[in-house]
Parts: structure tokens; C-alpha cells; sequence
């Protein structure tokens, strides 16, 4: 294997004739993606990649937009969280305007709204996408691996799941005016708040989703006693991990600063202020992929990549600033033992944590009178350029922007929080190949195996494919041993 | 002497010398869908979707006078048929995309496709290349979303003196411009007070900074459809409030 490439990424060219199987689509995840497996005629996994397909376009077509449109059409990247686009491109456009702080209730809208997304799209992604291979088995009938099964065999656990979502689509609906691709966050503020019938109509329900939000961290948790030794080692691989923590270094959602630690847990970057992320951050481009491989500028390509979400989040803050959270969180690290936990399917276990955290700062908000204030919006004196960063659902989601005089938007760049989990995602279904499928006829309960790997992470492979125009395209000569023997740059 | 009537989908409907059909609808609280007609400027009949049919023949209802007697068809299949192929080749011929748009829920193309029920744009998709004018300081023009209804040409021209719009070119290549030296809105003598950026029924002529400001709900067409909407156009009698 050649030393700067990735283990399976690419078949050596010395094995013969190889045979392509491919899943086409992946499913149960937001967006498309393939993955293609080469195998020799021994059955042996030669060469793993997921790969998406789709290409969107957005940093191009939003240059020559006026700024305030730019938080309701860059939403349009996801169906699935695109709050997180919407409060992203919002906090960078505040930067543009010179807001250094929102009013209160801007603020505390604006969380409000995102907390309401993070519950229901975790609720979404792990009672609708997931739940159906962990309650039922990897390999169990397909036909029944879908909410439709879960809801016959488990009629509770699916009531519950599409309650929890609902709450979370109402909370973003009452503060951004639509279940789906709202209009709450302008540049500077908000443009509602609150209105107190709404208020105590959310409150009146919020003890029973934080109730449901618990049994959910009890359910994941029994499945890894079930069966430790899989939830453990399925797909298992050591990384850095990165995400925003609050300037206390607490979990937060909304806003904070970045901090990675190494595979051992040892902080490497704290405090690192959002706006110079492209100093931490590059990016690299693979033939085979529309998606871009991030990595941590000082370690380099190789050792450089990093996980992000809920996995990253809850092992990276100093604490959760609520109890039932802060206590999950506890035993969460505790079954590391001193050591981070880097199995793919503890995000399962994180992604519930941070459920029941959202649902408790829901309630939290919703005792807060500045929810109704009327004060919205805010002005400062005008910048060129504006960064805005959040912890979507699936990681941490970086806008950039620059506005010129006349108000329109020259440039845009997008880091997507899928985007970082790219290397990490194929990573896992690497191990699994060779862990459940080298040497083995496949089939299909075989392979939905490495979709149960991509499906940990909780990919939106809609949201990470958003980029057209210059690519900092590089051309690499190999030999037939595939060693780089030559390497051409476009200077961009 | 009994009073004049037209009979509009069979109700009888006073009108006064010298109105249109439109204005004998309009002022009876009657919707006839319409985009380039304003009850405060000339009528122009050019944008069609006012089309009824008066004792047998199409006509634009914002043009033709009313006759006493006259039969009109006004909310039937056929013409609403006729009206939603007018719309979606209006919105083909642009770039009209609500889901970005500022306007949307203000919009009077977007509240009309609504209201006729169109589902689909039906016709291949021009994509016309516009670039926006943002040189103003206080007002953006978006070209993409012109539907050449000439209200702000007639604004600026009659009410505002200035005459800063004017449409340019024939047939597929016409076009709204800015009369000045560079084709600028900065350039022209153009100010965000004036009732030429009143008026635009679409989302061309934008108040900058301002967008999105009023919340989904809150949005004129979020309130109430377009067609219950028709006595707030009427035209009103001098001495008689708004």
C-alpha cells in the first residue's frame, strides 16, 4: 500500500481481475450516495469507497444574491435540517452587519428554534433511519427493517419517536413560521418572537418528551449491554474529533468556539475562534467523490481527519449544562474507561444524550419571558465578510461569506458537517467489509452491514455535495504499483 | 331611468359611464384576475389574465368599456384554463423562484397561481441570464422577476414625472431598463419614495435590507387569497376614505 494512501481506499493493481459490487443507493439516509466494493475472485475485499453522487451548486449560485436572501435559500441545501442552514448563514450575515449581540430575544429564538431541530432530527434519524437495524439485526428481514416494522413489533417505541419529531417540527414551526424552510432568522435578529399561547402549548407537552427522550437514552443504552462486544468493535477506528464548545467549554448547539483532541482524548486546539477556521481546516479533493476530505491543517491529510457529531460533541465538552444530560453524559464516558469511545454505533448512544439535553433546554427556554420580547433585531457598523458556525445534528457546520457594498454576496464557502465525517464514514464501512464480508458470498443482509456503519454517522449527503465552480483540482501520476511518482497543483 | 348593468357570471352589476368591465367588477367587490392593471393608472391590457368573455368574445376586462346588457363570463373552466397557461408561461419566461423570494407571500404572480390552482410550470424553463442592478443605495431591481406589466414605467412616467422605466426590444427579447446614460439605477434620479417603487405587483423593484422582515403568516396573501381581496382595489370616488 502506498504510505500516503488510506487502507482499501484504492485496490493494489497486482491482484488481477476484480469484480465491482455496488449499493445503489444507500438508504435510510438523507440524500445519494453509493458505495462500490471491489472483490478478487477469492471474495477478498479489495478496494471499499463510498461515494456521493449528487452535485448542487449552492456556493455558485448564491454569489450576486443579496445577503438578506441568503439564510431562507441556503436552508434549501436539506429538508432535513435546514435550521442549521438558516441559523449558520444568519450568525455569519450578523458579522456582515456588525451585530456583536443580539438582543435577547433574537437570541434566545433562535436557540429555541435550533434545539427544536436537533430533537427532531435525531428523533427522526434514530427511531425512523436506525432503529429498525438495531431493534431488529443487521442482517433480519428486509422487508421489515422500516418504521412500518418498528411500529408492529415495537408499537410504543415508534409512537413515541414520531411524537418526539412532531414536538420538534412544532418548536421550529412557531419560530420560523414553517415546519420546513422557514423564515425566522434575519440578518441581525429575527423577525417574530415567541407568542405566549404558543409558549404554554409547547410547555404543556415538554415533561412527556423529556420523559420519552429518556427512555430513548435507556433503550440505546440496553442494546450495548445486550451485546457489547458489537456495539463496541462494529466498524471501530481511532480518529481526532472536533466541534464547537461554549466559551465555558459546555456543550452548545448555537455558538462557542472549536476544539479537536487526538484519538487519546488530549486537547490539540481549544478557544480556536470560529472566524479563522480555514487556518485549522483544509480540505482535499478525491477523483472519485463529489464530497471534499477535511482534515486538520497542522497534522496533514493522513493524520489529520477528524469525526464530527454527536459522537465528537459529547466527548469533547467539559459537561452538559442540564442535569438528566449531564448524568447520561457521565456514564457515557465512564464506559470509555479513561479512553474515548470511537465505535460508530455509540453515536447512537451520544445522538439520545443529546436529544434529552435539547429537550431540557426547551423547557428551560420556554420559562424565559425575553422568548416574547419585542425588541428583534440589531445593527452595527457594516463588515465585508462574516463566518458563522453551529452544531448541526450530524456536526459542526461552518458559512462563510463575503458582501460587497453594493449588498450583494462574492463569495461563499460551505463546510458541511457530513463533509467531516467523510474520511471517517469510509473508514467504517472499510473495516466492516473486512471484518463481515472479506471471503464471504454476499448478501444482502451482508451489505446492509456497511449501511448500518454509514447510518451510525447520519449522513446528509444532500447537504455535503453543495459545491461547484473552482475545485482545487490536482493532478497525481501513479505507477503500476499505484506509487506517486508525480503531482501536478492549479494554482487557484 | 334604470341604472346601467353588466351581467357578470349572471349577477347584474351596475357600472357608470366610461368604466370597464374591470372597474364595474372591482368597485362591486368582484375579483377578475389581472396583474398589469392598477385602478390608479391607465389601463394597458397587456398581461391578459383579465381576459372574460363579453357576449361571446374575449376581451380584456381592464380595457373594454362595459355596455349595459353586456353578458360577461368571468369564473368559469375555460377562461381560468386560459389564465393558468398565461401564468406559467409567465413564469417560465423569468426566474421565479418563490422559495428564495423575498416577495413571496406578497406576490401577486405567485398569489394568482394559487388562487388559478397551478400546480406545475407546465413549459420548458428559459432560464433568461439577468443580471440584478444593486447599484441604488436604497433599492435593489431584480430583473429575473419582471413580468413586463409596465406599472412601474407608468408610475414613474405619470404619477412621479420621471419616467426612469421603459421597456426595451420586441417580442421574446423585450426588456425593462433604466433610462439613464449607464442603464444604472444609481444613475437615474430614481428615489425609493417615488410611487414607482409602490407599485410592482412581483418582486423586481426591492426595498434593500428589508427582506423577509414580516413573517410567514403575517404576509399579505398568508392572510387571505387574492380573489377576497377585490374591494380593497376598487377604484374610489373622490371625497370617499380609504
Amino acid at each position: 500500500m502506498p504510505s500516503d494512501q488510506f487502507e482499501l481506499e484504492t485496490a493494489p493493481a497486482d491482484v488481477g481481475t476484480l469484480r465491482r459490487v455496488a449499493i445503489d443507493p444507500v438508504s435510510r439516509v438523507e440524500g445519494h450516495g453509493k458505495v462500490t466494493l471491489l472483490l478478487d475472485d477469492d471474495d477478498r475485499v479489495q478496494q471499499v469507497r463510498l461515494h456521493i453522487v449528487e452535485f448542487r451548486g449552492f456556493e455558485k449560485f448564491i454569489q450576486g444574491r443579496p445577503y438578506w436572501e441568503v439564510p431562507v435559500m441556503v436552508q434549501r441545501l436539506c429538508g432535513i435540517c435546514p435550521v442549521s442552514h438558516h441559523l449558520a448563514a444568519a450568525k455569519a450575515l450578523d458579522h456582515v452587519l456588525g451585530v456583536e449581540r443580539l438582543t435577547p430575544t433574537a437570541e434566545k429564538v433562535r436557540r429555541l428554534m435550533h434545539y427544536g431541530q436537533i430533537l427532531q432530527s435525531h428523533a427522526l434519524h434514530f427511531f425512523h433511519l436506525s432503529s429498525p437495524d438495531l431493534l431488529f439485526g443487521f442482517a433480519s428481514e428486509a422487508g421489515r427493517r422500516n418504521i412500518v416494522g418498528v411500529a408492529a413489533a415495537y408499537p410504543e417505541v415508534a409512537r413515541q419517536g414520531v411524537l418526539l419529531r412532531k414536538f420538534g417540527q412544532e418548536v421550529i414551526r412557531l419560530t420560523a413560521g414553517k415546519r420546513v424552510h422557514g423564515t425566522g432568522a434575519v440578518p441581525g435578529g429575527v423577525n417574530r418572537s415567541l407568542r405566549r399561547e404558543d409558549r404554554d402549548g409547547l410547555l404543556a407537552e415538554i415533561a412527556a418528551i423529556i420523559g420519552w427522550s429518556q427512555q430513548a437514552v435507556q433503550l440505546v443504552k440496553r442494546l450495548h449491554a445486550a451485546d457489547p462486544v458489537l456495539y463496541d468493535g462494529f466498524g471501530t477506528f481511532r480518529s481526532n474529533i472536533l466541534s464547537l464548545v461554549g466559551t465555558d467549554g459546555a456543550l452548545d448547539f448555537y455558538d462557542g468556539h472549536l476544539r479537536a483532541r487526538d484519538a487519546d482524548g488530549q486537547i490539540l486546539v481549544d478557544g480556536f475562534p470560529i472566524e479563522n477556521y480555514q487556518q485549522l481546516i483544509r480540505e482535499e479533493v478525491k477523483a472519485w467523490s463529489y464530497m471534499k476530505f477535511p482534515f486538520l491543517a497542522a497534522l496533514g491529510p493522513q493524520h489529520g481527519w477528524y469525526k464530527v457529531g454527536p459522537l465528537a460533541r459529547v466527548q469533547n465538552c467539559d459537561r452538559i449544562p442540564t442535569p438528566l444530560a449531564e448524568g447520561e453524559r457521565r456514564e457515557f464516558i465512564d464506559h470509555g474507561q479513561g479512553k474515548l469511545i470511537h465505535a460508530p454505533l455509540a453515536y447512537h448512544w451520544a445522538r439520545m444524550i443529546e436529544m434529552l439535553h435539547a429537550a431540557e433546554t426547551i423547557e428551560e427556554l420556554l420559562h424565559d419571558d425575553d422568548l416574547s420580547g419585542s425588541a428583534l433585531t440589531s445593527s452595527g457598523a457594516r463588515q465585508r465578510r462574516g463566518v458563522g458556525v453551529i452544531e448541526a445534528p450530524r456536526g459542526t457546520l461552518i458559512h462563510d461569506y463575503q458582501v460587497d457594498d453594493d449588498d450583494l454576496v462574492s463569495s461563499c464557502n460551505l463546510i458541511v458537517s457530513t463533509t467531516h465525517n467523510n474520511q471517517p464514514m469510509n473508514e467504517a464501512i472499510r473495516r466492516v467489509a473486512q471484518r463481515y464480508l472479506n471471503g464471504r458470498q454476499l448478501t444482502e443482509g451482508l451489505l446492509n452491514h456497511i449501511e448500518v456503519a454509514i447510518r451510525a454517522f447520519d449522513p446528509c449527503l444532500s447537504c455535503a455535495t453543495h459545491a461547484l465552480g473552482k475545485m482545487p483540482l490536482q493532478v497525481e501520476l501513479r505507477d503500476a504499483a499505484g506509487i506517486l511518482v508525480g503531482r501536478l497543483a492549479a494554482a487557484s | 331611468m334604470s341604472p346601467l348593468s353588466i351581467l357578470l357570471d349572471g349577477l347584474p352589476v351596475p357600472f357608470e359611464d366610461h368604466q370597464t368591465i374591470m372597474d364595474a367588477a372591482l368597485a362591486a367587490g368582484i375579483y377578475i384576475p389581472h396583474l398589469c392593471h392598477h385602478p390608479e393608472f391607465e389601463p394597458q391590457g397587456s398581461c391578459k389574465l383579465c381576459t372574460v368573455k363579453a357576449n361571446g368574445r374575449y376581451v380584456s376586462a381592464c380595457t373594454m368599456p362595459a355596455r349595459d346588457g353586456m353578458e360577461v363570463e368571468n369564473n368559469s373552466p375555460d377562461l381560468n384554463d386560459k389564465r393558468r397557461t398565461l401564468l406559467q408561461m409567465l413564469f417560465v419566461e423569468g426566474n421565479h423562484f418563490c422559495p428564495s423570494c423575498e416577495q413571496s407571500g406578497n406576490c401577486m404572480l405567485q398569489a394568482l397561481a394559487y388562487e388559478l390552482e397551478m400546480l406545475s410550470p407546465h413549459f420548458d424553463q428559459f432560464y433568461p441570464n439577468r443580471p440584478l442592478d444593486a447599484s441604488h443605495a436604497e433599492v435593489l431591481l431584480d430583473f429575473n422577476r419582471c413580468i413586463l406589466c409596465e406599472l412601474c414605467v407608468r408610475a414613474s412616467r405619470d404619477v412621479d414625472g420621471k419616467s426612469v422605466f421603459a421597456l426595451s426590444g420586441r417580442g421574446i427579447g423585450k426588456h425593462l431598463i433604466v433610462n439613464a446614460e449607464s442603464g444604472r439605477l444609481a444613475d437615474s434620479n430614481f428615489a425609493l419614495s417615488d410611487k414607482a417603487a409602490q407599485v410592482c405587483p412581483v418582486g423586481v423593484i426591492i426595498e434593500k435590507r428589508r427582506g423577509f422582515a414580516v413573517p410567514i403568516g403575517e404576509r399579505r396573501y398568508d392572510v387571505e387569497p387574492i380573489s377576497v381581496q377585490a374591494e380593497r382595489l376598487r377604484p374610489r370616488r373622490a371625497g370617499e376614505e380609504c
